[in-house]
């Protein structure tokens, strides 16, 4: 009963088994199946604009969703947890705040990453209080946090800006490893191998998924479901943080409205990757794969032309589609049996 | 006697009048009469909003989109005035009452049909949305001097001392308490909230009582869309960009349970009007307005945790104490 607008019984449905094989053969090939997509999309835009295949503007596209993903992967194990967070965005912008709030004291590059990793975790802290603590609905909670977040964010800048971060802050989202490979990318990497480590490899990763299957079989076969639930709202704060130094690198300014919208990007992502939004499956590989897709559509629609909120639609079309096509299909399968 | 003075709904009302007192100890102009209609006129939309969210809620479902919903419908029956400034108010109404419920009925059949979790459905609705509002302005302003004087005139046309837009809420608060009390309607979506496995065998279909939920939170987005730009005179992408927040802070602080099942058409009204108080007082007591979205987000937290406290019911004892001594 942790969340009901999401685990909602609907009596008349059938809910698979997670270890029927025909839902697994699904999920299984649903990472195959992304890549198909990815590939095509690149194809396709290095079709649509002369500009698609260099290698400096392939950089610049990661940046459309490195700092996304790096949320993604933790919110993929909250949500296959079976819990949410939507307030990732605003964390960001707090501490982002923060960060800026800092620098007007003289603080310099390293006090300013540890405000921001600070701030993000004591944000999924206190989200993580309200949800195990308190026992109540993440949808709710962190819906509450988004405003309170963001509202600080607000009190403490209003319409001002902060700026002129030092030049080795910058280094975070504006600098380069080698060539054409930037921090950020060598950040996104480092997270995937880990995040995919701690899901697949770990007991950690197992407790995720038995609770996000059963949180009472799991609470009775010994799991602290409590436990690993705060603290999947800790990594998604810390992840938050760490989005937040790259991102305030990167602009090299923090305004209140920083991020804005960013925590529907970041479901999108994750349930793009074929994590169930209802929770019990879903991969890390996915993730990295729907991170691509996505930032591939968006840079691809970007050498296009085609303006933001026009984006927007496609990533709404995108979150609705990945989940509705597969229904539609099992429904249109069921109909052919006899 | 409980059964008479619900528990929620008086706190609720007596943190209101705590708080008016509050701001009319150093401010005795704000709780003057017509600046009291004033703020409930202001919040009218709110409340409108709030009720149809509240009927979606209950149901165990969310409406993220009625913004986006309000903000579409707004900005095409400011077109369609554009276009045709002969057409006449009640069309214009009626086009916005039937753009917003198809609106709704679109996440009803996803959610209904396909089964997707409603908080999906209705956040990708809300980008898709507010992207065909740039779509069909190609992001342009209409301004209040392309609209038709008839047009804006309405919502704020008074009668017997209100505005049109104040009597809009009253009429929608008198149908909602009659709907939720009185019809068939009402009470399946409580059955669909309280307990959807006893609701199938009585009878009931859950889906479709959640697609008709949708339809009802659209509808009343769509009229409040008609509402809103016509009062403000003024049609743009963004308008009421994260009010969907608002209307869901106001449906929990109204001590509608986010578990669906729980909740009353005076909790909607009065968490609406708390936040509607809170909101027009910041400037008369020399707050910044950016505090207003902090403001809310804490009283979402602290009506949430407090309902949580009070809605405990003995029924889950064994689960509680199994959680404890984990």
């Amino acid at each position: 009963m942790t969340d009901a607008t999401q685990t909602r019984p609907a009596p008349d449905r059938h809910v698979p088994d997670r270890l029927n094989s025909r839902a697994a053969r699904i999920f299984k090939s649903w990472e195959a199946l992304l890549l198909a997509v990815a590939i095509a999309i690149f194809v396709i835009n290095s079709f649509a604009s002369p500009y698609f295949l260099s290698a400096w503007n392939l950089s610049d596209a990661t940046f459309n969703f490195t700092e996304k993903a790096m949320i993604a992967f933790a919110m993929a194990l909250l949500i296959i947890s079976g819990e949410i967070d939507l307030s990732v965005a605003s964390i960001i912008a707090l501490a982002s705040t923060a960060m800026g709030l800092a620098l007007q004291y003289g603080a310099g590059t390293p006090e300013l990453v540890i405000i921001g990793l600070t701030v993000g975790l004591l944000c999924g802290a206190f989200n993580g209080f309200f949800v195990t603590v308190l026992g109540l609905p993440s949808i709710v909670v962190t819906i509450g946090t988004m405003s309170l977040f963001r509202g600080i964010s607000f009190i403490i800048l209003g319409d001002d800006a902060f700026r002129g971060y030092p030049a080795s802050f910058s280094w975070f989202g504006q600098g380069y490893i080698y060539w054409v490979f930037t921090v950020e990318m060598l950040l996104f990497v480092i997270i995937a191998v880990i995040y995919g480590i701690l899901l697949h490899k770990t007991n950690f990763g197992r407790a995720v998924y038995a609770i996000g299957n059963n949180p009472t079989g799991a609470l009775f076969s010994g799991i602290r479901v409590a436990r690993v639930k705060f603290i999947l709202f800790l990594l998604t704060g810390l992840m938050s943080g760490i989005a937040a130094v790259c991102l305030t690198s990167r602009l090299g300014s923090t305004r209140p409205s920083i991020a804005t919208g960013m925590e529907l990007e970041v479901v999108t992502m994750v349930v793009l990757g074929g994590v169930n939004i209802l929770g019990g499956s879903g991969t890390i590989p996915g993730v990295v794969i729907a991170a691509f897709v996505m930032g591939l559509v968006t840079f691809g629609l970007g050498l296009l032309n085609v303006p933001g909120i026009v984006m927007s639609i496609f990533i709404g079309l995108l979150l609705i589609g990945v989940i509705a096509l597969p229904r539609l299909w099992a429904m249109a399968a069921e109909r052919r049996k006899p | 006697m409980t059964r008479f003075i619900p528990v929620r709904e008086t706190i609720l009302a007596g943190a209101i009048l705590v708080l008016l007192l509050l701001i009319a100890s150093r401010f005795a102009g704000f709780v003057a009469p017509s600046n009291l209609a004033n703020v409930f006129n202001d919040t009218a939309p709110l409340i409108i909003l709030a009720l149809g969210q509240m009927v979606v809620i209950l149901t165990r479902c969310i409406d993220l989109s009625v913004a986006a919903n309000l903000a579409l419908t707004g900005m095409a029956v400011a077109m369609i005035n554009v276009t045709m400034p002969g057409l006449p108010i009640p069309v214009i109404i009626a086009i916005a009452i039937l753009l917003g419920a198809i609106m709704g009925a679109i996440n009803g059949v996803l959610v209904w049909k396909l089964a997707i979790p409603p908080i999906v459905v209705t956040l990708g609705t809300m980008t898709i949305f507010r992207g065909i509002i740039f779509l069909i302005s190609d992001g342009k302003w209409v301004n209040s001097h392309e609209m038709s004087p008839a047009f804006t005139a309405f919502p704020r046309m008074e009668l017997l001392g209100l505005p049109v837009l104040s009597w809009t809420a009253i009429i929608t608060i008198a149908l909602f308490g009659i709907m939720m009390a009185r019809t068939q309607f009402g009470r399946s979506i409580f059955a669909v909230g309280g307990n959807p496995h006893a609701a199938v065998y009585t009878g009931i279909n859950v889906g479709k009582t959640q697609f008709w939920a949708f339809v009802v939170s659209g509808a009343l987005a769509g009229l409040t869309g008609y509402l809103w730009v016509s009062r403000f005179a003024v049609a743009y992408v963004d308008i009421a960009g994260g009010f969907e927040l608002e209307v869901v802070a106001a449906c929990v602080i109204g001590g509608i349970s986010i578990a669906g099942g729980v909740g009353s058409v005076g909790g909607a009204v009065l968490g609406a009007i708390f936040l509607g108080v809170v909101k027009n007082a910041l400037p008369v007591v020399n707050i910044s307005p950016f505090w207003q979205l902090a403001i809310s987000g804490s009283a979402i937290l602290i009506a949430v945790a407090f309902n949580a406290r009070a809605g405990r019911t003995k029924g889950r004892i064994i689960l509680k104490s199994a959680e404890a001594t984990q």
